[in-house]
């Protein structure tokens, strides 16, 4: 079992920078797709929110954020957005990922790309997240020799 | 418009039900394995949508997400691709259905995990079959190898070791993948297969693609478990649990040697294998290696599934002799030995984890009494060890001809005789296993006392899935050797093959 | 076509330090340390191809509204050796984390990360 930290300023800090990383995430993730960012940099900065709560907090404090089941449905769900917007485009008659032949009615073909991209990233972002939150928390759990 | 979309779907389908699998699991465990069931059964269907199309003359150019070919990731269906996704998809059908049947203890509480793992796993074989660049083929041969990994050590115990020796040498085998591609990136400027293949020839003349083919080669040459290069093999297949072998034993090397043929055969063309020589020569030599190694270590052990695991690396070593051999019969028998072996050795692993499960251990010496308890199982055993060792009516006959007429051919009597000294290894160590499982061993009356307590063998062949599996792909083995005819006539498509 | 704008150096860099991960990965019985052969070797493809992408005195390859959207092709740095190199690092991440789940049981399993004990322990 990882404790938390035993310093009150190292808890607090930490309980004070949450939002802040989580927002920064949440910045890199919008901008991924016209500017350098993306969900794979984001999912890694939100992940790294909860892996501070682990080492900072302990790991119940993370348990609760976070729960471990919860994660792996996250982490299916994000890759299933991803491969569902994917899919669209071929409903729409276009090829696999071809987000402007998605029947969205009312967007331009355009704005189906732009916004195409960004779904896509919103999926990537909730896969790695949950991703590299888990497997923090399974190693974490393991190593402490609770069971495997 | 299904039509136009079968190259993505063979990919999409056995992803989404992967995907979809583990959300069913959870509120409804006994789900998984049969909506996994319905997934490959549709991915085999699609796989023969796509195997008619390519006997129709037409291959498919899928271009992923609207963008063109050379700049876009394209998908590609041509007459070789098509067969070899429908081998791949048609043996894992019933590998999947296999699985659903497998009562293994040792994964009875993750059947949802396995089964997502095994439709991922499915999913990235078919990835590589129709990518059509060198890139996505890493990606989805990296997908399959790391779900690979984790269904191997999901066993526990010894399975863990196997799983880790796999990590660190598949992954050293796409890393060294990847460096080649790297090399061939940098001297030509494009990934996509065709518009590669179609600037080499224009590149400088530098160390750089001689580097590149080498590093892919051995790289590969991992991946397919060839001889020196085959340290990770026995021990995945001997202790992943039955349900994962059934699906990784017969198709994941054959994958890797399909993406061995569209490198050599694809990307750098017929001319090139031609002004060097050196290429085709030393890939024969790993083959025949592999044979003669590969058979020697299958005789010398002592376990059903290790017999099997050293036989895969002898018999990939046929598959590395016809194609590095790059005449028409020898390709062609390298094609038809991808379709063989993965029949083949998916019917005796599925016997081999029945085995397992059902006489209490795989050893040979855990076989006895096997004709009696389970007649059918034994025929099938018996109908798949003929086909390996070559005997006519069954597929591995005409696989190991053609690559045999391809060595004669090209005048390599040497390279002929260890084919021939391949089948009789095949003979020595198949033999081992028939004996085990059909004689009555001396000095016993054959009424002893089995694990339960019951006195004498009773006959109880194993549940209707995994007998239903086992007779198919024992009848498939009869049937590719009965109608090789048109399945030869249909591979004369494929690249190298014509005549 | 594309030279190695920053020399040979780089690529004989990536090609040393691929030998130190290989060297790691064949010399130790240790478990942990040749999953970090595995790792250095994979980081010297990730640093090779991105030497690929180099050029001296190139633009970031984002058409930017802000900048007005003009932007010479040939003075950007090729992005797509980038793309394929981040696809590379997640194969990278998903390739540990499993390697290190299945480090971490047979630890718990037989209390020892060197090759030849577990091998004792589990026969």
């Amino acid at each position: 079992m990882i404790a938390g930290h035993d310093s009150v300023i190292v808890q607090t800090v930490v309980r004070l920078l949450l939002p802040w990383i989580r927002i920064f995430a949440l910045y890199v993730l919008l901008h991924g797709h016209d500017s350098p960012g993306g969900g794979f940099q984001g999912g890694v900065i939100m992940a790294a929110s909860y892996i501070l709560i682990g080492l900072a907090l302990g790991r119940d404090e993370l348990d609760r954020s976070f729960p471990e089941e919860s994660a792996l449905r996250w982490a299916v769900a994000g890759a299933l957005v991803f491969l569902l917007a994917g899919m669209l485009g071929m409903a729409g008659g276009g090829g696999l990922l071809d987000y402007a032949a998605a029947p969205v009615p009312g967007i331009t073909r355009i704005d189906l790309r732009y916004y195409g991209v960004l779904v896509i990233e919103i999926g990537v972002f909730m896969t790695v997240t949950a991703a590299l939150t888990l497997i923090f928390a399974r190693l974490a759990k393991t190593a402490e020799g609770e069971a495997a | 418009m299904i039509a136009s979309q079968l190259p993505a779907l063979l990919v999409v389908v056995p992803l989404l039900a992967a995907l979809g699998v583990p959300l069913l699991a959870w509120p409804w465990p006994r789900a998984a394995w049969p909506v996994a069931v319905l997934a490959t059964a549709a991915t085999a269907l699609l796989a023969v949508a796509g195997m008619l199309r390519a006997l129709a003359g037409e291959t498919m150019r899928y271009a992923a997400g609207g963008w063109a070919a050379p700049w876009g990731i394209e998908l590609v269906l041509d007459p070789l691709s098509a067969f070899v996704a429908l081998v791949v998809a048609g043996v894992a059908a019933w590998s999947v259905l296999y699985g659903a049947g497998v009562d293994d203890p040792r994964t009875r509480d993750r059947q949802g995990v396995v089964a997502a793992l095994v439709l991922l796993v499915l999913a990235a074989l078919l990835g590589i079959v129709v990518a059509g660049d060198l890139f996505n083929l890493f990606v989805f041969l990296e997908v399959g190898a790391i779900a690979t990994y984790a269904l191997v050590g999901v066993g526990g115990g010894r399975a863990l070791v196997a799983s880790f020796r796999y990590v660190i040498l598949g992954s050293l085998g796409a890393s060294l993948y990847l460096l080649g591609v790297g090399h061939l990136y940098l001297a030509t400027g494009t990934l996509n297969m065709a518009d590669m293949a179609a600037r080499l020839p224009g590149t400088e003349p530098s160390r750089l693609v001689p580097l590149a083919v080498g590093l892919v080669v051995v790289g590969l040459g991992i991946k397919m478990g060839l001889f020196p290069l085959h340290g990770w093999l026995p021990d995945a297949y001997t202790h992943a649990p039955p349900a994962v072998t059934a699906l990784i034993a017969p198709v994941a090397t054959k994958v890797a040697a399909y993406a061995l043929v569209r490198f050599l055969f694809t990307v750098l063309g017929p001319a090139y294998l031609l002004e060097h020589t050196l290429l085709g020569s030393a890939l024969t030599w790993l083959g025949a290696l592999s044979i003669l190694a590969g058979g020697i270590l299958a005789i010398r052990q002592t376990d059903f599934r290790k017999v099997l695991a050293y036989s895969s690396v002898s018999q990939m070593g046929y598959i590395a002799l016809g194609i590095g051999l790059a005449n028409p019969s020898g390709v062609l028998g390298a094609y038809l030995h991808i379709l063989n072996h993965a029949l083949m050795k998916g019917c005796l692993f599925f016997v081999a984890g029945i085995a397992t499960l059902r006489l209490g251990g795989s050893a040979l010496s855990d076989l006895r009494h096997m004709h009696r308890r389970m007649p059918v199982v034994t025929l099938c055993l018996v109908v798949a060890a003929l086909s390996m060792v070559g005997v006519p009516p069954t597929g591995g006959f005409f696989s190991k001809w053609y690559v045999l007429l391809g060595a004669v051919e090209a005048g390599r009597f040497g390279l002929a005789g260890i084919v021939l000294a391949g089948s009789l290894l095949a003979v020595a160590y198949m033999f081992r296993i028939v004996e085990s499982a059909c004689l009555e061993p001396r000095g016993e009356d054959g009424h002893g006392h089995d694990r339960d307590g019951h006195a004498g063998p009773r006959r109880r062949e194993p549940a209707a899935a995994l007998l239903a599996s086992v007779l198919a792909l024992a009848a498939a083995v009869v049937a590719a050797g009965v109608w090789n005819a048109p399945i030869v006539d249909a591979l004369r498509r494929a690249p190298m093959a014509g005549p | 076509m594309m030279a190695l704008a920053a020399g040979h150096g780089v690529y004989w860099a990536a090609i040393a330090l691929a030998l130190i991960g290989f060297y790691a990965m064949i010399a130790h019985g240790n478990l942990l340390k040749q999953l970090i052969g595995l790792n250095i070797l994979q980081t010297a493809v990730i640093l090779f191809f991105i030497a690929g992408s180099a050029k001296w005195g190139a633009v970031i390859p984002i058409a930017s509204r802000a900048a007005g959207a003009e932007m010479a092709a040939e003075r950007a740095m090729n992005p797509l050796p980038h793309a394929l190199m981040l696809t590379a690092i997640v194969v990278m991440v998903a390739t540990l984390g499993v390697a290190l789940a299945v480090l971490v049981r047979l630890y718990r399993r037989y209390g020892s990360f060197e090759e030849d004990a577990i091998l004792d322990r589990a026969e």
